[in-house]
C-alpha cells in the first residue's frame, strides 16, 4: 500500500478498533485476581520463608553450633556464639539472624547436618520497627516449636530429593 | 394572590431544591464513577478492582473521600498561596457550573436558556483556567509543565470540537440544550453525522485529558503534571473536577448526538433512564479507552487535532451547510 491509501485507511480507526476488541474480550474472561488475605497460592515444600530452629521429639533443641551455617552465608546474615553446656554437650548461646541482611537463599538450610535451622512456609512476618527483625536464638526457637508440624511434613515431603 | 412558587422567594427557593436535587446525584455519581473506573479497568486486566470495603466494595468511594479529608493539605513554599487554593475550587466549580443547561429530560434542565450551547462551550473553555492557575501556582518545573501541555492540548481541541457543535446546530437549527434533543426525534445526529460525532468523542478524550490524551497528567513522564504539589483535599477536587467533566463531556455527547433523553425503541417510553444509560455507556467507552491505548506523544496530539480533525470537520461543516441549503432542509429556512 503506498502512503496515500495508508494515511486513509488509518482514518476508519481499524487498529484501534481492533485494540478494542481485545480489551472487551478480556473483560469477560474470568479474573485471575486472589483474594490476598482470604485466599492465598499455594506454596511448595521447598519455599524459602521466615527462619525456625527446630527441636528434637523429647525437646532437645537440634543445633549443635558447628557454625557451618554462620561459614556459608553469603549474606552474613548469621551470628553465633558456643561454649559446652554443663553436660559437656557443644550448645549455642547466642544464635542471631538479621532478617533484614538475610537474601533467603537458602543455603544455611542446606549446610545444617542436624536439620535443625530451617525457612519454613511463613512469609507473613512483617514487623513496625526494623529492630524486630534482628531474629535471636529465642524468638528462632519459637518459631520452631510454632511451625514444628508443618516444617516436619514439608521435610519428608521434599526428603525424596535431596 | 400570586401562589408562593411564583413570587421571589419561592422562585429562589425552588431553583435551590431543583439544583440541589441534579446537584447531589452528580457528585454521588462522580465518586461512583471512580469506583466504577476501577472495576472495569480491574476486569479489562483480568483483576477484580475494589470488592473488600461493603458488598462488592461498594463503599470504597466513601473510604477514599474519608482518606482525603483525614489528610494534611500541605502548601508548598514557594507556591502563590491565593491562585493555589483557588486553581481547584475553579475546575471542580466549573465542571458542576455547567451541569444548568444540560437537559436530562424534557424541559427538566434547570436552566433552559437559549444559548445553551454556547454556555458549555464557554464554561468548557474556562476550565483551562483552572489547570494553569494550578501549575503556575505551584512554582514548580514538572507542574508548570504539565499546565502548558494542558493548556495547548485544550486549546488545540477546543476549534475542532467548535466546529464539530456548529454542524450539529445547522442540523437542529438551534442553540437551545432541549431543542436539540427534540430535533433528533426521528434519526439521532450520531448517524448523519457520524465521523463528526467520532471526532467529538475523541476530541473530548483530549478535553477532559484521559487517555490516550492524558500528557498532562503523563505519570510516567512529569509525575502528576500540573497537579503534582497538591494534597488531601485540594488534590481531591481536582480528581473530582476531572471525573466530573467527564461525566458532563459524556452528557454532551448524548444531548448532541444520541437524542438526550430520547428513547430509541419506539415502543418504550423516553425519560430521564435513558439520558442515565446513554451517559453510562458513553463513560464505559472513556474507561474502555484508557485501558487500550498507550498515550500519543506530544507532537502527534498535535497533528491529530491541527491536521486530521480539524480539516475533516471543516469540510464536513461547509458539505452539511452546503446540502442542507441546496436541499432546503433548513430548519428555519
Amino acid at each position: 500500500m503506498n502512503k496515500v491509501l495508508r494515511w486513509t485507511w488509518s482514518l476508519v480507526l481499524w487498529e484501534i478498533l481492533c485494540g478494542l476488541g481485545i480489551t472487551l474480550r478480556y473483560f469477560f474472561r474470568p479474573k485471575a485476581t486472589i483474594n490476598y488475605p482470604f485466599e492465598k497460592n499455594p506454596t511448595s515444600a521447598r519455599f524459602r520463608g521466615e527462619h525456625a530452629l527446630r527441636r528434637y521429639p523429647n525437646g532437645e533443641e537440634r543445633c549443635i553450633a558447628c557454625k557451618l551455617c554462620e561459614a556459608v552465608c553469603p549474606a552474613q546474615a548469621i551470628t553465633i556464639e558456643a561454649e559446652p553446656r554443663e553436660d559437656g554437650s557443644r550448645r549455642t548461646t547466642r544464635y542471631d539472624i538479621d532478617m533484614v541482611k538475610c537474601i533467603y537463599c537458602g543455603l544455611c538450610e542446606e549446610a545444617c547436618p542436624v536439620d535443625a535451622i530451617v525457612e519454613g512456609p511463613n512469609f507473613e512476618f512483617a514487623t513496625e520497627t526494623r529492630e524486630e527483625l534482628l531474629y535471636d536464638k529465642q524468638k528462632l526457637l519459637a518459631n520452631g516449636d510454632r511451625w514444628e508440624p508443618e516444617l516436619a511434613k514439608r521435610l519428608e515431603l521434599d526428603a525424596p530429593y535431596r | 394572590m400570586t401562589p408562593f412558587w411564583a413570587t421571589d422567594i419561592g422562585i429562589l427557593i425552588l431553583s435551590i431544591v431543583k439544583t440541589l436535587a441534579l446537584v447531589v446525584p452528580l457528585l454521588i455519581g462522580v465518586a461512583y464513577l471512580t469506583y466504577f473506573e476501577r472495576k472495569v479497568m480491574g476486569a479489562i486486566q483480568l483483576r477484580k478492582g475494589p470488592n473488600v470495603v461493603g458488598p462488592f466494595g461498594l463503599w470504597q468511594p466513601f473510604a477514599d473521600a474519608l482518606k482525603m479529608l483525614m489528610k494534611e493539605t500541605i502548601i508548598p513554599t514557594g507556591a502563590d498561596k491565593l491562585l493555589f487554593v483557588l486553581a481547584p475550587m475553579i475546575t471542580f466549580g466549573l465542571a458542576i457550573i455547567a451541569w444548568a443547561v444540560i437537559p436530562v429530560n424534557n424541559g427538566w434542565g434547570i436552566a433552559n436558556i437559549n444559548v445553551g450551547v454556547l454556555y458549555l462551550f464557554a464554561i468548557s473553555s474556562l476550565g483551562v483556567y483552572g489547570v494553569i492557575i494550578a501549575g503556575w501556582a505551584s512554582n514548580s518545573k514538572y507542574a508548570f509543565l504539565g499546565a502548558l501541555r494542558s493548556a495547548a492540548q485544550m486549546v488545540s481541541y477546543e476549534v475542532s470540537m467548535g466546529f464539530v457543535i456548529v454542524t450539529v446546530l445547522i442540523l437542529a437549527g438551534s442553540l437551545n440544550l432541549n431543542a436539540i434533543v427534540l430535533a433528533q426525534k426521528h434519526l439521532w445526529f450520531a448517524v448523519p453525522l457520524f465521523p463528526l460525532f467520532v471526532i467529538f468523542f475523541i476530541s473530548s478524550l483530549a478535553e477532559t485529558n484521559r487517555a490516550p490524551f492524558d500528557l498532562a497528567e503523563g505519570e510516567s513522564e512529569i509525575v502528576a503534571g500540573f497537579f503534582v504539589e497538591y494534597s488531601a483535599m485540594s488534590f481531591a477536587l481536582f480528581f473530582l473536577g476531572e471525573y466530573a467533566n467527564m461525566i458532563l463531556i459524556s452528557g454532551m455527547t448524548t444531548t448532541l448526538f444520541l437524542g438526550g433523553w430520547l428513547s430509541p425503541v419506539p415502543f418504550l417510553p423516553s425519560g430521564v433512564l435513558w439520558f442515565l444509560l446513554k451517559v453510562l455507556i458513553c463513560l464505559f467507552v472513556f474507561v474502555w479507552v484508557r485501558a487500550t491505548l498507550p498515550r500519543l506523544r506530544y507532537d502527534q496530539l498535535m497533528a491529530l487535532g491541527w491536521k486530521v480533525f480539524l480539516p475533516i470537520s471543516l469540510v464536513y461543516l461547509v458539505a452539511v451547510a452546503g446540502v442542507m441549503e441546496y436541499a432546503g432542509w433548513l430548519p428555519n429556512a
